[in-house]
Protein backbone atom coordinates (compact mmCIF):
# COMPACT_ATOMS: atom_id res chain seq x y z
CA UNK A 1 0.00 0.00 0.00
CA UNK A 2 2.91 2.25 -0.26
CA UNK A 3 3.87 3.78 -3.86
CA UNK A 4 6.84 2.12 -6.13
CA UNK A 5 9.76 4.96 -5.75
CA UNK A 6 9.68 8.13 -7.80
CA UNK A 7 11.07 11.19 -8.17
CA UNK A 8 8.69 14.53 -8.29
CA UNK A 9 9.42 18.09 -9.35
CA UNK A 10 6.46 20.88 -9.34
CA UNK A 11 6.16 22.37 -12.62
CA UNK A 12 6.74 26.20 -13.04
CA UNK A 13 5.49 26.53 -16.56
CA UNK A 14 3.37 24.16 -18.87
CA UNK A 15 6.50 24.89 -21.46
CA UNK A 16 8.19 22.64 -19.11
CA UNK A 17 6.08 19.88 -18.44
CA UNK A 18 7.20 18.00 -21.15
CA UNK A 19 5.76 14.32 -21.78
CA UNK A 20 6.22 13.61 -18.46
CA UNK A 21 3.21 12.32 -16.28
CA UNK A 22 1.54 15.12 -13.99
CA UNK A 23 -0.18 14.90 -11.16
CA UNK A 24 -2.94 17.12 -10.23
CA UNK A 25 -4.96 16.70 -7.40
CA UNK A 26 -3.84 12.74 -7.31
CA UNK A 27 -7.41 11.78 -5.92
CA UNK A 28 -6.97 9.16 -8.42
CA UNK A 29 -3.45 8.91 -9.37
CA UNK A 30 -2.51 8.77 -5.59
CA UNK A 31 -4.42 5.52 -4.68
CA UNK A 32 -3.09 4.09 -8.18
CA UNK A 33 0.61 4.58 -6.98
CA UNK A 34 -0.48 3.58 -2.92
CA UNK A 35 -1.64 0.21 -5.08
CA UNK A 36 1.11 0.09 -7.14
CA UNK A 37 -1.34 -0.12 -10.27
CA UNK A 38 0.56 3.14 -11.92
CA UNK A 39 4.68 3.12 -11.15
CA UNK A 40 5.81 6.14 -12.99
CA UNK A 41 9.20 7.55 -12.55
CA UNK A 42 8.76 10.59 -12.64
CA UNK A 43 5.66 13.09 -11.87
CA UNK A 44 4.96 16.54 -12.35
CA UNK A 45 3.14 18.55 -10.06
CA UNK A 46 -0.03 21.03 -11.86
CA UNK A 47 -1.99 21.40 -9.17
CA UNK A 48 -1.05 25.47 -8.10
CA UNK A 49 0.31 26.14 -12.03
CA UNK A 50 -0.92 29.39 -11.95
CA UNK A 51 -1.76 28.98 -16.10
CA UNK A 52 -4.15 26.14 -14.75
CA UNK A 53 -5.67 28.30 -12.03
CA UNK A 54 -8.71 30.65 -12.12
CA UNK A 55 -12.06 31.19 -13.77
CA UNK A 56 -13.75 33.81 -15.91
CA UNK A 57 -17.05 34.61 -17.43
CA UNK A 58 -18.61 36.11 -20.32
CA UNK A 59 -22.51 36.53 -22.09
CA UNK A 60 -21.21 33.40 -24.08
CA UNK A 61 -19.84 31.23 -21.23
CA UNK A 62 -17.84 30.30 -18.56
CA UNK A 63 -14.14 29.35 -18.64
CA UNK A 64 -12.57 26.82 -15.65
CA UNK A 65 -8.92 26.33 -15.35
CA UNK A 66 -8.01 22.67 -15.60
CA UNK A 67 -6.87 22.70 -11.75
CA UNK A 68 -10.45 23.94 -10.48
CA UNK A 69 -11.55 21.63 -7.73
CA UNK A 70 -15.24 19.78 -7.38
CA UNK A 71 -15.61 21.46 -4.21
CA UNK A 72 -14.97 25.10 -6.62
CA UNK A 73 -17.81 24.17 -8.57
CA UNK A 74 -19.51 22.40 -5.89
CA UNK A 75 -19.16 26.19 -3.86
CA UNK A 76 -20.18 28.39 -6.72
CA UNK A 77 -16.50 29.46 -7.10
CA UNK A 78 -16.46 28.36 -10.26
CA UNK A 79 -19.41 30.18 -12.80
CA UNK A 80 -21.78 27.93 -13.94
CA UNK A 81 -23.31 29.02 -16.99
CA UNK A 82 -25.62 26.04 -16.93
CA UNK A 83 -27.54 27.20 -13.69
CA UNK A 84 -26.95 25.50 -11.04
CA UNK A 85 -26.49 22.21 -13.18
CA UNK A 86 -23.03 21.53 -13.08
CA UNK A 87 -22.83 22.59 -9.20
CA UNK A 88 -25.20 20.04 -8.37
CA UNK A 89 -23.12 17.22 -9.78
CA UNK A 90 -20.42 18.12 -8.30
CA UNK A 91 -21.74 17.82 -4.94
CA UNK A 92 -21.98 14.01 -6.03
CA UNK A 93 -18.54 13.50 -6.88
CA UNK A 94 -16.77 10.91 -4.32
CA UNK A 95 -16.85 12.60 -0.77
CA UNK A 96 -15.92 16.33 0.21
CA UNK A 97 -12.58 15.89 1.36
CA UNK A 98 -12.02 14.33 -1.87
CA UNK A 99 -13.70 17.16 -3.44
CA UNK A 100 -11.43 19.55 -1.84
CA UNK A 101 -8.25 18.48 -3.50
CA UNK A 102 -9.53 16.83 -6.73
CA UNK A 103 -9.81 18.97 -10.21
CA UNK A 104 -11.87 18.91 -12.96
CA UNK A 105 -8.92 18.39 -15.56
CA UNK A 106 -7.24 15.70 -13.64
CA UNK A 107 -10.86 13.78 -14.11
CA UNK A 108 -11.48 14.29 -17.64
CA UNK A 109 -8.10 13.20 -18.30
CA UNK A 110 -8.51 10.03 -15.86
CA UNK A 111 -11.36 8.93 -17.95
CA UNK A 112 -13.00 6.86 -15.65
CA UNK A 113 -15.55 5.01 -17.46
CA UNK A 114 -18.05 5.98 -14.18
CA UNK A 115 -16.82 9.49 -14.00
CA UNK A 116 -19.09 12.26 -13.33
CA UNK A 117 -17.36 15.58 -15.36
CA UNK A 118 -16.95 13.59 -18.83
CA UNK A 119 -20.98 12.49 -18.61
CA UNK A 120 -22.23 16.09 -17.27
CA UNK A 121 -19.61 17.97 -19.26
CA UNK A 122 -19.98 16.35 -22.75
CA UNK A 123 -23.73 17.16 -22.12
CA UNK A 124 -23.52 20.93 -21.18
CA UNK A 125 -21.19 20.47 -24.95
CA UNK A 126 -18.12 21.80 -23.06
CA UNK A 127 -15.10 21.65 -24.42
CA UNK A 128 -11.18 20.87 -23.18
CA UNK A 129 -8.76 23.76 -23.98
CA UNK A 130 -5.24 21.89 -24.06
CA UNK A 131 -1.36 22.84 -23.76
CA UNK A 132 -1.18 21.43 -27.88
CA UNK A 133 -3.51 24.48 -28.53
CA UNK A 134 -6.20 22.37 -29.69
CA UNK A 135 -10.04 22.70 -28.32
CA UNK A 136 -11.31 18.80 -27.77
CA UNK A 137 -15.20 18.56 -27.11
CA UNK A 138 -15.51 16.49 -24.18
CA UNK A 139 -18.14 13.97 -26.00
CA UNK A 140 -14.68 13.27 -28.18
CA UNK A 141 -12.38 13.46 -25.52
CA UNK A 142 -12.68 10.12 -23.62
CA UNK A 143 -12.27 7.67 -26.25
CA UNK A 144 -12.77 4.29 -23.32
CA UNK A 145 -12.03 3.65 -20.14
CA UNK A 146 -9.07 5.41 -18.94
CA UNK A 147 -8.50 6.19 -22.46
CA UNK A 148 -8.10 10.10 -23.96
CA UNK A 149 -7.61 11.57 -27.42
CA UNK A 150 -4.73 13.64 -25.54
CA UNK A 151 -1.25 12.89 -27.22
CA UNK A 152 1.47 11.79 -24.84
CA UNK A 153 2.67 15.52 -22.86
CA UNK A 154 -0.51 17.05 -24.17
CA UNK A 155 -1.98 18.63 -20.95
CA UNK A 156 -5.82 20.28 -20.49
CA UNK A 157 -5.09 23.48 -19.93
CA UNK A 158 -8.87 24.85 -18.72
CA UNK A 159 -12.54 23.99 -19.66
CA UNK A 160 -15.19 25.74 -21.72
CA UNK A 161 -18.23 25.63 -21.01
CA UNK A 162 -20.91 27.58 -23.56
CA UNK A 163 -24.13 29.42 -22.03
CA UNK A 164 -26.87 27.26 -22.95
CA UNK A 165 -30.08 29.13 -24.71
CA UNK A 166 -32.59 30.64 -22.80
CA UNK A 167 -35.15 27.45 -21.56
CA UNK A 168 -32.60 25.00 -21.78
CA UNK A 169 -32.96 22.33 -18.94
CA UNK A 170 -30.49 19.64 -17.55
CA UNK A 171 -31.10 16.85 -15.13
CA UNK A 172 -28.79 14.10 -14.56
CA UNK A 173 -29.15 10.83 -12.35
CA UNK A 174 -27.15 8.09 -11.02
CA UNK A 175 -27.19 4.71 -9.38
CA UNK A 176 -24.71 4.21 -6.66
CA UNK A 177 -24.60 1.47 -4.25
CA UNK A 178 -23.53 4.04 -1.68
CA UNK A 179 -23.50 7.83 -1.66
CA UNK A 180 -19.96 8.85 -3.08
CA UNK A 181 -19.26 5.36 -4.84
CA UNK A 182 -18.60 5.16 -8.42
CA UNK A 183 -21.52 5.08 -10.45
CA UNK A 184 -23.33 1.77 -11.69
CA UNK A 185 -25.24 3.66 -14.51
CA UNK A 186 -25.44 6.96 -15.23
CA UNK A 187 -27.84 9.23 -17.24
CA UNK A 188 -27.93 13.00 -18.29
CA UNK A 189 -30.59 14.65 -20.34
CA UNK A 190 -30.94 18.35 -21.53
CA UNK A 191 -33.94 19.82 -23.53
CA UNK A 192 -34.45 22.99 -24.81
CA UNK A 193 -34.42 24.96 -28.38
CA UNK A 194 -31.46 22.96 -29.38
CA UNK A 195 -33.54 20.11 -29.03
CA UNK A 196 -32.83 17.10 -27.25
CA UNK A 197 -29.19 15.72 -25.71
CA UNK A 198 -28.98 12.72 -23.91
CA UNK A 199 -25.91 11.02 -22.19
CA UNK A 200 -25.39 7.15 -21.23
CA UNK A 201 -22.14 6.91 -18.60
CA UNK A 202 -20.96 4.22 -16.32
CA UNK A 203 -21.24 1.68 -19.25
CA UNK A 204 -17.67 0.40 -19.14
CA UNK A 205 -17.27 2.42 -22.54
CA UNK A 206 -17.03 5.95 -23.51
CA UNK A 207 -19.89 8.14 -22.90
CA UNK A 208 -22.80 7.88 -25.17
CA UNK A 209 -23.95 10.98 -26.76
CA UNK A 210 -27.47 10.34 -28.26
CA UNK A 211 -30.03 12.97 -29.66
CA UNK A 212 -33.78 11.47 -28.24
CA UNK A 213 -34.82 9.82 -25.15
CA UNK A 214 -36.11 7.15 -27.74
CA UNK A 215 -32.78 6.60 -29.17
CA UNK A 216 -31.32 6.39 -26.09
CA UNK A 217 -33.67 3.78 -25.03
CA UNK A 218 -32.55 1.65 -28.34
CA UNK A 219 -29.03 2.06 -27.05
CA UNK A 220 -29.52 1.20 -23.19
CA UNK A 221 -31.26 -1.97 -24.80
CA UNK A 222 -28.42 -2.61 -26.84
CA UNK A 223 -25.66 -2.44 -24.27
CA UNK A 224 -23.82 -5.81 -23.17
CA UNK A 225 -24.04 -4.84 -19.21
CA UNK A 226 -25.64 -6.70 -16.57
CA UNK A 227 -29.70 -6.59 -16.26
CA UNK A 228 -29.21 -4.35 -13.03
CA UNK A 229 -27.41 -1.58 -14.73
CA UNK A 230 -29.50 -1.31 -18.01
CA UNK A 231 -32.49 -1.50 -15.48
CA UNK A 232 -30.31 1.57 -13.92
CA UNK A 233 -29.87 3.09 -16.77
CA UNK A 234 -33.68 2.96 -17.81
CA UNK A 235 -34.24 4.27 -14.71
CA UNK A 236 -31.86 7.07 -14.45
CA UNK A 237 -33.23 8.10 -18.08
CA UNK A 238 -36.72 8.42 -17.30
CA UNK A 239 -36.30 10.16 -14.16
CA UNK A 240 -34.22 12.79 -15.44
CA UNK A 241 -36.39 12.96 -18.64
CA UNK A 242 -39.11 13.74 -16.06
CA UNK A 243 -37.16 16.40 -14.53
CA UNK A 244 -36.46 18.15 -17.96
CA UNK A 245 -40.31 18.43 -19.15
CA UNK A 246 -39.86 15.01 -22.08
CA UNK B 1 15.15 12.75 -0.45
CA UNK B 2 13.29 15.67 -0.85
CA UNK B 3 13.23 18.93 1.52
CA UNK B 4 10.09 20.11 2.17
CA UNK B 5 8.57 22.93 4.16
CA UNK B 6 4.97 23.37 5.47
CA UNK B 7 3.47 24.45 9.07
CA UNK B 8 1.95 21.66 11.00
CA UNK B 9 -1.04 22.80 13.99
CA UNK B 10 0.53 25.82 13.29
CA UNK B 11 4.23 25.42 13.77
CA UNK B 12 6.67 25.25 11.09
CA UNK B 13 8.24 21.90 9.92
CA UNK B 14 11.08 21.02 8.02
CA UNK B 15 11.48 17.10 7.16
CA UNK B 16 13.40 15.43 4.29
CA UNK B 17 11.25 13.18 2.93
CA UNK B 18 11.16 10.81 -0.43
CA UNK B 19 8.62 11.62 -2.87
CA UNK B 20 6.43 8.62 -2.37
CA UNK B 21 6.02 9.57 1.40
CA UNK B 22 2.14 9.95 1.97
CA UNK B 23 1.66 13.07 4.30
CA UNK B 24 -0.05 10.22 6.84
CA UNK B 25 3.52 8.76 6.84
CA UNK B 26 4.78 12.32 7.26
CA UNK B 27 2.55 13.04 10.31
CA UNK B 28 2.74 9.91 11.99
CA UNK B 29 6.31 8.36 11.16
CA UNK B 30 8.64 11.48 11.46
CA UNK B 31 6.60 13.48 13.27
CA UNK B 32 4.90 11.30 16.11
CA UNK B 33 1.70 12.55 15.55
CA UNK B 34 -0.62 9.20 15.20
CA UNK B 35 -3.98 10.24 15.86
CA UNK B 36 -3.94 10.59 12.37
CA UNK B 37 -5.24 6.84 11.20
CA UNK B 38 -4.84 4.76 8.19
CA UNK B 39 -7.12 2.14 7.36
CA UNK B 40 -7.66 2.12 3.43
CA UNK B 41 -4.50 3.94 1.99
CA UNK B 42 -6.78 4.62 -1.20
CA UNK B 43 -8.94 7.74 -0.18
CA UNK B 44 -12.18 5.39 0.80
CA UNK B 45 -12.31 5.19 4.51
CA UNK B 46 -11.94 8.97 5.72
CA UNK B 47 -9.63 7.81 8.98
CA UNK B 48 -6.59 9.63 7.91
CA UNK B 49 -8.64 12.99 6.93
CA UNK B 50 -6.87 15.62 8.39
CA UNK B 51 -7.34 20.06 7.44
CA UNK B 52 -4.51 21.19 4.64
CA UNK B 53 -5.41 24.41 3.79
CA UNK B 54 -8.63 24.46 5.79
CA UNK B 55 -10.01 22.24 4.03
CA UNK B 56 -10.61 18.27 5.32
CA UNK B 57 -8.41 16.37 2.78
CA UNK B 58 -7.22 12.54 2.29
CA UNK B 59 -3.43 12.52 3.25
CA UNK B 60 -3.23 9.09 2.22
CA UNK B 61 -3.20 10.30 -1.27
CA UNK B 62 -1.70 13.62 -0.72
CA UNK B 63 1.85 13.55 -1.21
CA UNK B 64 4.00 15.24 1.34
CA UNK B 65 5.78 17.29 -1.34
CA UNK B 66 2.79 18.52 -2.38
CA UNK B 67 2.08 19.78 0.50
CA UNK B 68 5.29 22.24 0.42
CA UNK B 69 3.96 25.69 2.23
CA UNK B 70 0.64 23.93 3.28
CA UNK B 71 -1.02 25.01 6.75
CA UNK B 72 -1.89 21.11 7.98
CA UNK B 73 -4.14 20.33 11.03
CA UNK B 74 -4.29 17.25 12.44
CA UNK B 75 -6.69 16.04 15.27
CA UNK B 76 -3.77 16.90 18.04
CA UNK B 77 -3.79 20.72 16.26
CA UNK B 78 -7.90 21.32 17.74
CA UNK B 79 -6.81 21.03 21.74
CA UNK B 80 -8.49 24.59 21.93
CA UNK B 81 -11.22 24.72 19.23
CA UNK B 82 -14.52 25.39 20.30
CA UNK B 83 -16.43 23.88 17.67
CA UNK B 84 -14.22 20.40 18.18
CA UNK B 85 -14.30 21.19 22.08
CA UNK B 86 -17.93 21.04 21.75
CA UNK B 87 -17.81 17.97 19.32
CA UNK B 88 -15.68 16.01 21.45
CA UNK B 89 -18.62 15.79 24.29
CA UNK B 90 -21.48 15.11 22.05
CA UNK B 91 -19.20 11.97 20.74
CA UNK B 92 -18.97 10.90 24.45
CA UNK B 93 -22.41 12.23 25.11
CA UNK B 94 -23.84 10.10 22.05
CA UNK B 95 -21.75 6.83 22.18
CA UNK B 96 -20.57 8.20 18.86
CA UNK B 97 -17.26 5.70 19.02
CA UNK B 98 -16.41 2.36 20.26
CA UNK B 99 -12.47 1.89 19.03
CA UNK B 100 -12.15 5.16 18.16
CA UNK B 101 -10.01 4.41 15.04
CA UNK B 102 -12.12 6.27 12.66
CA UNK B 103 -12.92 8.90 15.24
CA UNK B 104 -10.17 11.77 14.23
CA UNK B 105 -11.18 11.60 10.57
CA UNK B 106 -15.00 11.77 11.86
CA UNK B 107 -14.34 14.41 14.36
CA UNK B 108 -12.57 16.57 11.28
CA UNK B 109 -15.31 15.94 9.01
CA UNK B 110 -17.96 16.79 11.48
CA UNK B 111 -16.24 19.82 12.19
CA UNK B 112 -16.25 21.14 8.55
CA UNK B 113 -19.85 20.49 8.19
CA UNK B 114 -20.87 22.28 11.66
CA UNK B 115 -19.18 25.23 10.50
CA UNK B 116 -19.81 25.37 6.65
CA UNK B 117 -23.58 23.58 6.53
CA UNK B 118 -24.74 25.13 9.85
CA UNK B 119 -28.90 24.06 8.23
CA UNK B 120 -28.18 20.68 7.76
CA UNK B 121 -30.61 18.12 8.72
CA UNK B 122 -30.08 15.07 9.24
CA UNK B 123 -30.20 13.20 5.82
CA UNK B 124 -27.42 15.72 5.00
CA UNK B 125 -25.59 15.00 7.64
CA UNK B 126 -25.46 11.81 6.41
CA UNK B 127 -24.58 12.47 2.94
CA UNK B 128 -22.22 14.68 3.90
CA UNK B 129 -19.78 11.92 6.33
CA UNK B 130 -20.14 9.13 3.63
CA UNK B 131 -16.77 9.15 3.47
CA UNK B 132 -15.93 8.47 6.74
CA UNK B 133 -16.32 4.67 7.61
CA UNK B 134 -16.79 3.19 11.20
CA UNK B 135 -16.74 -0.76 11.95
CA UNK B 136 -18.13 -0.20 15.45
CA UNK B 137 -20.92 2.21 15.96
CA UNK B 138 -23.29 1.96 12.96
CA UNK B 139 -23.43 5.40 12.65
CA UNK B 140 -26.36 6.55 14.58
CA UNK B 141 -24.21 7.91 17.27
CA UNK B 142 -22.10 9.37 15.27
CA UNK B 143 -25.06 11.12 13.61
CA UNK B 144 -26.91 12.11 16.70
CA UNK B 145 -23.69 13.75 18.17
CA UNK B 146 -23.42 16.19 14.71
CA UNK B 147 -26.76 16.88 14.80
CA UNK B 148 -26.74 17.80 18.64
CA UNK B 149 -24.20 20.59 18.24
CA UNK B 150 -25.68 21.78 15.17
CA UNK B 151 -28.51 22.71 17.26
CA UNK B 152 -26.71 23.64 20.24
CA UNK B 153 -25.60 26.50 17.58
CA UNK B 154 -29.08 27.13 16.08
C1 LIG C 1 -12.70 7.55 -2.71
C2 LIG C 1 -12.84 8.21 -4.05
C3 LIG C 1 -14.08 8.23 -4.65
C4 LIG C 1 -14.24 8.84 -5.90
N1 LIG C 1 -15.49 8.88 -6.45
C5 LIG C 1 -15.66 9.52 -7.63
C6 LIG C 1 -16.96 9.61 -8.23
O1 LIG C 1 -17.96 9.17 -7.67
N2 LIG C 1 -17.06 10.24 -9.43
C7 LIG C 1 -15.98 10.76 -10.08
O2 LIG C 1 -16.13 11.32 -11.14
N3 LIG C 1 -14.75 10.69 -9.54
C8 LIG C 1 -14.56 10.09 -8.34
N4 LIG C 1 -13.29 10.02 -7.80
C9 LIG C 1 -12.13 10.53 -8.59
C10 LIG C 1 -11.93 12.02 -8.35
O3 LIG C 1 -12.94 12.74 -8.99
C11 LIG C 1 -10.56 12.53 -8.85
O4 LIG C 1 -10.33 13.74 -8.24
C12 LIG C 1 -10.41 12.85 -10.30
O5 LIG C 1 -10.84 11.74 -11.05
C13 LIG C 1 -8.95 13.10 -10.68
O6 LIG C 1 -8.58 14.45 -10.53
P1 LIG C 1 -7.15 14.78 -9.90
O7 LIG C 1 -6.92 16.23 -10.06
O8 LIG C 1 -7.11 14.25 -8.53
O9 LIG C 1 -6.17 13.99 -10.88
P2 LIG C 1 -4.87 13.13 -10.59
O10 LIG C 1 -5.21 11.97 -9.73
O11 LIG C 1 -3.77 14.00 -10.15
O12 LIG C 1 -4.56 12.62 -12.06
C14 LIG C 1 -5.39 11.67 -12.71
C15 LIG C 1 -4.83 11.40 -14.11
O13 LIG C 1 -5.01 12.52 -14.94
C16 LIG C 1 -3.76 13.05 -15.40
N5 LIG C 1 -3.93 14.50 -15.33
C17 LIG C 1 -4.25 15.24 -14.25
N6 LIG C 1 -4.47 16.52 -14.59
C18 LIG C 1 -4.30 16.59 -15.94
C19 LIG C 1 -4.40 17.65 -16.90
N7 LIG C 1 -4.73 18.89 -16.55
N8 LIG C 1 -4.14 17.35 -18.21
C20 LIG C 1 -3.81 16.07 -18.57
N9 LIG C 1 -3.70 15.05 -17.72
C21 LIG C 1 -3.94 15.30 -16.42
C22 LIG C 1 -2.71 12.45 -14.49
O14 LIG C 1 -1.47 12.28 -15.17
C23 LIG C 1 -3.33 11.11 -14.13
O15 LIG C 1 -3.09 10.18 -15.15
C24 LIG C 1 -13.11 9.42 -6.54
C25 LIG C 1 -11.86 9.40 -5.92
C26 LIG C 1 -11.72 8.80 -4.68
C27 LIG C 1 -10.36 8.79 -4.05
S1 LIG D 1 -6.54 5.85 4.86
FE1 LIG D 1 -6.92 7.64 3.73
S2 LIG D 1 -8.97 7.40 3.15
FE2 LIG D 1 -8.53 5.48 4.08
S1 LIG E 1 -15.29 3.59 16.51
FE1 LIG E 1 -14.26 1.83 15.77
S2 LIG E 1 -14.11 2.25 13.65
FE2 LIG E 1 -15.37 3.82 14.34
Amino acid sequence: MKPAAFDYARAESIAEIGTVRVIAGGQSLGPMLNLRLARPERLVDIRRLAALRGTAEDATGATWGAATTHAEVEDGIAPDPTGGFLQGVARTIAYRAVRNRGTVGGSLAHADPAADWPVALALAEAVALTSAAREIPVAALVLGPFETSLAPGEIITAIRIPRPAAGTRHARHKLVRKTGEFAQAMTAVRSGPQGMRVVLGAIDAAPMVLDGIAAAREAIAALSLPPHRRAGLAACLDRAATEVGA
Amino acid sequence: MTRVTLTVNGAPVTAEVEPRTHLADLLRETLGLTGTHLGCEHGVCGACTVEIDGAPQRSCISYAVACEGSAVRTIEGFGEDPVMAALREAFSAHHALQCGYCTPGMLVMARDIVLRLPDADEARVREEMSGNLCRCTGYRGIVRAIMAVLQDRR
